[in-house]
């Protein structure tokens, strides 16, 4: 099936999702985001890439790191930046998705940051733009439903590389709410996609989409048995409305299960790793002497997160 | 009018013809094969070289939001009475608005017009509708459209009422809680796409509620769009036990399947969810076996509630025109004679209906299709004269053509 987020020169023109990428693209974004690391130390942290450019982020659902890490990751590549709080406008006005995106288009916007609540929507968008004769128009996916986050993805695999080197002797466990989690889908396509032999999920069954191993993941159950021997542990956000209800008796009974702590972070590699896509939940998902401990990488993310989203924002709207 | 339609193959999957001949049609029905009736001068003669003479389809589900649009629809795709579930706004649930969409239908005169009536008021599942003034009114059964009577009990004292004067009840088997929040079939593409999904037990757990209670009331009960292989093999296992049970299967289900939402596309969202290769394959077979009929589930959707994000586009596809199509099409992959085919959309859903059309015996009504079986056509939104341009299959090629309809001995459509 054609690949929209591809040109037919088979370049990078959308980032929608990172499944179906081929792993040459991975690198040059994660090789960019590199390149990118020494313009974030200068004392003049710009570059002209994108200069003359508009990027707008269009957050149809909340969210303020996200967004404030592409803002700054815009202005470093010297664009003009356009922050859309579509939830207080034109939505509840009654407006519907693609007349936003064409009014926006008539402002001559360069490239839409989407995040938006339902699974897909980036791919409505990059389709319209396609169908209306603007390929010259890029999309950058944010997070949509639980569909995909690709340069939180992205990001968690150059922080992989930066402390790992190579991919392709990593146990990589992945733990909590998959479900429900665009991060955790994003994860498990880039880290096979480089070539990382075992891909652990670790949840309870509640938490847990059917059919994970057809995504080539190794489903645990047990945490203790989960976490034995892997370099890299990717915890996951639980959300406060998960906690109760049908899916998970407790706050406190998922920490007892599923909840990173010092012991349990034991049984992994001594050199283990341990990442969070923030914001955490102390005590709820990560017990505070992990999320602060020495094995703990999650604010370097964060930092790596900006390089990473240059690096997308570069490719697919540079010249 | 005297009609004399030549040239013909002429099928008749009822009762087993399948040859090169004339059909003669007087006084609104069929008046003979082969040899004109004693006395017959044609007024009409249409020539149907190459074409196949069938009965008129008999679609078990169609909307009308714009009922003449979807009338001219129906008569253009060969389909000459309509099923019309009772989800329209308002619900069908009082005698007066049954009434008024048959006498519509009857004034514009292309498809028999055959309403649902809603078994509860405003199909909210709690309070029965008038079900006797419905039926004077000509509602042939009641359906609750694809929603729920949640309440067990609501559904066991509807089907005992039902039982009370011989009225089938027409169900969509769904799970209210399993299905509420889910917009695709729970397997590997919702968990790719991260869209929530129904489970098959949606389906399985309401088909067995329901076998259940047709056990205790006898009532007859028709379940509409059977989605997946183990809700088909319940219904089988009933029919099996002699229950009243029959059912449907909407034609996109026979040739479609989750990985039909490729990347999020919106014309793949149906309810129930389009289901996993086995599921297809299950219910081709039961189709085959001749245990469900076919239907097109025709739900127009205008434009603007499908280019949406895949979860908020509303469901259904047009099915009236590509009825025919695309049973010759699933006939084709499933190695079905066009007589079996064309069996599943002619006499199976009329004798769910307790109708005696859906032949072309001597005297039967003069209901019938002409088509083309060999004629391709891309199926474009201008190729359609229903209002609801929406289909997963648009820019592809359809084989078979509609020539001439008649409804009653009368010509409703011609190309």
């Amino acid at each position: 099936m054609h690949n929209p987020q591809l040109n037919k020169d088979g370049e990078l023109t959308h980032l929608l999702t990172i499944e179906g990428l081929p792993q040459r693209i991975l690198t040059q974004i994660l090789d960019t985001a590199a390149s990118f690391m020494e313009v974030s130390a200068r004392e003049v942290k710009k570059v002209p890439l994108l200069r003359g450019k508009s990027v707008f982020n269009l957050f149809f659902e909340n969210s303020t790191r996200t967004r404030t890490t592409f803002e700054i990751a815009a202005k470093r590549l010297s664009a003009d930046v356009i922050n859309l709080d579509i939830n207080k406008s034109s939505a509840s006005k009654g407006e519907t998705l693609l007349d936003t995106i064409d009014n926006l288009c008539a402002m001559h916007a360069n490239l839409f940051v989407v995040r938006h609540a339902s699974s897909g929507a980036p791919y409505l968008i990059a389709e319209h733009l396609h169908n209306t004769g603007r390929d010259d128009i890029h999309v950058v996916n944010a997070g949509d439903g639980r569909h995909a986050h690709p340069t939180q993805g992205l990001l968690d695999m150059y922080t992989i590389r930066h402390y790992k080197k190579d991919f392709t002797q990593l146990r990589v466990a992945i733990v909590g709410d998959i479900l429900h989690s665009r991060v955790a889908r994003s994860d498990i396509h880039a880290l096979t996609t480089l070539g990382v032999p075992e891909v652990r999920a670790i949840g309870p069954e509640t938490l847990l989409p059917k059919h994970l191993d057809k995504l080539g993941v190794h489903v645990f159950h047990d945490m203790n048995e989960g976490l034995k021997d892997v370099d890299v542990i990717i915890m996951l956000r639980l959300q406060n409305e998960r906690m109760t209800g049908a899916l998970l008796p407790s706050a406190g009974e998922y920490f007892r299960h599923y909840g990173l702590t010092p012991q349990k972070l034991a049984l992994a590699k001594s050199d283990a790793i341990v990442m969070h896509p923030g914001p955490m939940n102390r005590g709820v998902e990560i017990h505070s002497a992990v999320a602060d401990g020495s094995q703990a990488v999650i604010l370097p993310q964060v930092t790596f997160g900006i390089a990473v989203r240059m690096a997308v924002m570069s490719i697919v709207a540079g010249n | 009018m005297n009609i004399e339609i030549r040239n013909g193959r002429v099928i008749d999957p009822k009762n087993g013809v399948d040859r090169s001949t004339t059909l003669f049609v007087a006084d609104g029905k069929v008046a003979g094969l082969s040899d004109a009736p004693a006395g017959f001068v044609a007024e009409q003669t249409i020539d149907a070289t190459g074409c196949v003479v069938c009965p008129g389809f008999i679609d078990l589900g169609a909307r009308l939001n714009s009922i003449e649009a979807e009338l001219a629809a129906a008569v253009a795709g060969g389909v000459t009475s309509v099923v019309v579930p009772p989800d329209a706004d308002p619900p069908l649930d009082e005698p007066e608005l049954a009434d008024r969409l048959v006498h519509r239908g009857t004034e514009i005169g292309k498809a028999r017009v055959l309403p649902l009536g809603a078994l509860t008021l405003g199909l909210n599942g709690e309070r029965l509708s008038e079900l006797a003034g419905l039926k004077k009114a000509g509602c042939v059964a009641f359906s609750q459209a694809n929603r729920t009577v949640v309440d067990t009990e609501a559904l066991l004292r509807a089907m005992e009422y039902a039982t009370t004067f011989g009225f089938a009840i027409w169900l969509q088997p769904q799970d209210y809680w399993l299905s509420r929040n889910g917009i695709a079939h729970e397997g590997e593409v919702s968990s790719r796409l991260g869209l929530a999904g129904i489970p098959v037990a949606a389906e399985t757990i309401a088909v067995g509620t329901i076998i259940q209670l047709v056990r205790v009331t006898g009532c007859r009960v028709h379940l509409t769009r059977i989605s997946s292989a183990a809700g088909m093999a319940l219904v089988h296992r009933a029919q099996h036990d002699h229950l009243p049970i029959t059912c449907d299967i909407g034609v996109h289900h026979l040739l479609l399947t989750e990985n039909d939402i490729g990347f999020f596309n919106p014309h793949a969202r149906f309810s129930p969810p389009l289901r996993g290769q086995n599921d297809r394959q299950a219910l081709s077979t039961a189709a085959v076996a001749g245990l469900a009929a076919i239907c097109s589930d025709h739900t127009p959707v205008g434009a603007d509630d499908k280019l949406l994000p895949f979860g908020e586009a509303k469901p259904g596809a047009t099915g009236l025109e590509v009825l025919l199509p695309l049973t010759l099409k699933w006939a084709e992959e499933a190695g079905v004679s066009l007589s079996d085919a064309l069996g599943r959309i002619t006499w199976a859903p009329a004798e769910i209906l307790g109708l005696s059309s859906g032949q072309l015996a001597s005297g039967a009504v003069a209901d019938i299709c002409i088509f083309d079986p060999e004629t391709t056509w891309q199926l474009t939104p201008e190729t359609l004269k229903s209002r609801g341009k929406n289909s997963p299959w648009l820019g592809y090629m359809m084989t078979g053509k509609v020539s001439t309809t008649l409804v009653g001995g009368r010509i409703v459509y011609q190309a």
